[in-house]
């Protein structure tokens, strides 16, 4: 892992931009995250001190949200739809399909690094259900072939 | 002459290639020399015919669809004689699917570009602010009042009450929020709206703000909907620069301005107070009730909170007045809603209809049975806290009471077709789990009911015997009851529905006799 504190410029630009709007936590983590890619643990005392909040709010807030990750994820971002309208499509046997392809549990990422899988409760593509998403771009009306074929794309880019 | 083509841009469609059918619509256009005008508009909704491309015609707009990069050369040669290609629709306002709804709210939907904001006064857009401006703060309370719009959130609130609440408290600073946190499984009106139409959800809170005497709003997407974020975020650009936003509001002389804010996958902050913790930077957790939002809400201050489609309905009603509106609809449920077909469902899409339809009508008549082709084995109508409705129960009128006389709610009239593939224990159990998840933690029943919930489900799956399964089911009814009348807020309140409904209903996949879970 790179050091961290490299990352620390960013991350006082970025809360000088966010200075004075109020309640900026949650637009301060997701900017930091674009960025970044994680929330570097070194940034918690920064936002703390900028905000006049205790650590332990700042950390409790990143844990509490399942978008916010407090450590670098794999090159791709795969997230399966498993809710209700998905399941009713087939959605747990694509999600067979996937721990069995990628020898993972539903959260996690593959032994080689390229892809970080994780469940999705509706991506609003419930009218072309099974969907998943792919680094930010949905796949709808998915089938047992187009999500190996997405997967082999993940792959070979390695 | 070329006649000008128009493909949404809408992310479901995207999602099942739009952007490659343009892209090669493009291509294929200028290789063959062609001057291609190619519009990239909103969705109607038809997601069972998207990628949808339409073409202006003397009659009207003619679609093909669904079509893939594949169709295009034949979809090229076929523009002089459209009818001749297998994938050709006719008019798009004939298809049966369309013609029979009552568009008020998606009125704009596959029509207009998403960002023009001529093309949005063009179809009447900014009206309703037009005449908020004129008529004032009172009276336009009074119309949003007597039109009968209720929350379209789920809760089914009456708005008018609302706003006069929100009107008449005094306070240096007030807000108006936006609850575009749609999390439901099987909804997905606040993104198309959101995405295709977004003058319309900025035209609504400013409405709202001059009305309350509020001056900053706020829209909570939740983070799923990526493009429904960026195209609010160039909407307000483009309205601010117009003067719909700003120091002095379409002419009125009053402030109102607003920013989009992203959530972060939390499910718990679709309800209100926890989304406003999470405004305020917070963990999104359940505030008690009182005070109420409308009097202590965003940093304690009065707020007015409302779903997407809450909001976005105030425009028609101002411009069209409340007797139009109210002359929708049935009982206490007036006006439109736009229901959302969606599972295992050959037709999914949006219906817009007034109040009163059957669940029979929208899932059969619109949504052609299942996908699958198999049996229908039922719906869960309002998302996942809602019930699952056997066939048997089709022909109830979609309308707030008479769901809620069957033990069932429509929410955000979100419909999941299930065929009879589909194991109601498994999704109980699901529903008890997503609950154990998604729980903000503040209240002991759903924060721990949920996860005893799955246990008691496993134990009544895996009872050897009739008595175990018994014990069981009787545990399990009395903490559905717990958690129905124990919880703070509608997450623990409501994860009984689905749970007792498939019990109820279908008793067989819990290795059950009908009997035993009548007990």
């Amino acid at each position: 892992m790179p050091d961290e504190m490299l990352h620390l410029p960013m991350v006082n630009s970025l809360l000088e931009r966010h200075k004075g709007s109020a309640g900026a936590l949650l637009p301060i983590l997701h900017d930091i995250q674009e960025r970044i890619g994680y929330i570097p643990d070194a940034a918690i005392p920064e936002i703390a001190h900028a905000l006049n909040q205790s650590q332990a709010e700042v950390r409790g807030v990143i844990s509490f949200y399942h978008d916010f990750r407090t450590a670098p994820p794999a090159r791709h971002i795969l997230r399966l739809c498993r809710a209700e309208s998905c399941k009713s499509r087939g959605a747990e046997q694509l999600a067979a399909q996937l721990r069995e392809r990628l020898q993972l549990d539903d959260h996690g990422s593959s032994a080689d690094g390229s892809i970080s899988l994780r469940p999705v409760y509706c991506l609003g593509a419930c009218a072309c259900s099974p969907a998943l998403e792919l680094d930010g771009r949905v796949h709808a009306r998915l089938s047992a072939e187009r999500l190996d074929a997405l997967l082999d794309a993940c792959r070979e880019d390695a | 002459m070329m006649p000008s083509l128009y493909l949404p841009s809408d992310s479901l469609a995207r999602a099942v290639g739009a952007d490659e059918v343009a892209v090669a619509l493009i291509t294929q256009a200028r290789e063959r020399n062609l001057p291609l005008e190619l519009q990239r508009t909103s969705s109607r909704g038809l997601y069972w015919l998207e990628p949808l491309l339409e073409m202006d015609s003397p009659q009207g707009r003619i679609g093909f669809g669904p079509l893939t990069a594949a169709d295009v050369p034949s979809v090229l040669d076929a523009l002089g004689e459209p009818s001749a290609h297998p994938l050709a629709l006719g008019l798009v306002e004939e298809l049966p699917y369309l013609k029979t709804q009552q568009r008020l709210l998606f009125a704009r939907a596959g029509i207009t570009r998403p960002l023009s904001l001529d093309d949005y006064r063009e179809h009447g857009g900014f009206e309703g602010l037009k005449r908020a401006v004129t008529i004032g703060g009172e009276q336009t309370a009074t119309e949003v009042f007597d039109s009968g719009l209720r929350g379209r959130g789920g809760a089914a609130f009456p708005a008018g009450i609302k706003w006069r609440t929100v009107r008449a408290t005094q306070a240096a600073q007030k807000y108006i929020v936006c609850n575009a946190d749609e999390g439901d499984s099987g909804t997905f009106a606040d993104r198309m709206l959101m995405e295709g139409d977004p003058f319309l959800l900025i035209e609504g809170m400013a409405i709202a703000g001059l009305c309350v005497g509020a001056t900053y709003g706020y829209i909570y997407v939740r983070s799923e909907y990526p493009d429904a974020v960026a195209t609010l975020r160039a909407a307000l650009n483009i309205a601010r620069t117009a003067g719909y936003l700003g120091s002095n509001v379409g002419g009125s002389g009053q402030a109102f301005d607003m920013e989009v804010r992203v959530g972060a996958g939390a499910y718990i902050c679709g309800e209100e107070t926890a989304l406003l913790d999470s405004l305020e930077g917070k963990r999104g957790i359940v505030r008690a009730k009182p005070p109420i939002p409308a009097l202590k809400g965003l940093f304690g201050l009065p707020t007015l909170v409302h779903n997407v489609l809450t909001l976005a309905s105030v425009p028609l009603i101002l411009a069209k007045g409340a007797q139009f509106y109210r002359d929708y609809g049935m009982g206490r449920s007036l006006g439109t809603m736009p229901f959302q077909l969606a599972g295992n469902i050959r037709h999914g899409g949006l219906v817009e209809r007034a109040f009163g339809l059957t669940l029979r009508e929208l899932v059969e008549d619109y949504g052609g049975g299942t996908a699958s082709g198999r049996p229908l084995k039922a719906a869960q109508v309002g998302g996942p806290l809602g019930a699952w409705v056997p066939p048997a129960q089709f022909d109830t009128p979609l309308d707030y009471e008479a769901f809620a006389a069957i033990g069932a709610m429509l929410g955000h009239g979100g419909v999941v077709v299930a065929d009879d593939s589909l194991d109601m224990a498994h999704m109980a159990r699901f529903a008890m789990q997503f609950c154990a998840e998604e729980s903000c933690g503040k209240c002991t029943p759903c924060r721990i009911g949920s996860t005893r919930g799955v246990e008691v489900i496993d134990r009544l799956l895996a009872a050897p015997d009739q008595s175990g399964r018994d014990e069981q089911v009787i545990i399990l009814k009395d903490l559905c009851d717990t958690l129905q009348y124990g919880s703070l807020c509608a997450l623990g309140g409501m994860v009984s529905f689905p749970v007792a409904s498939a019990l109820k209903h279908f008793p067989a996949d819990f290795g059950l006799q009908p009997s035993e879970a009548e007990q």
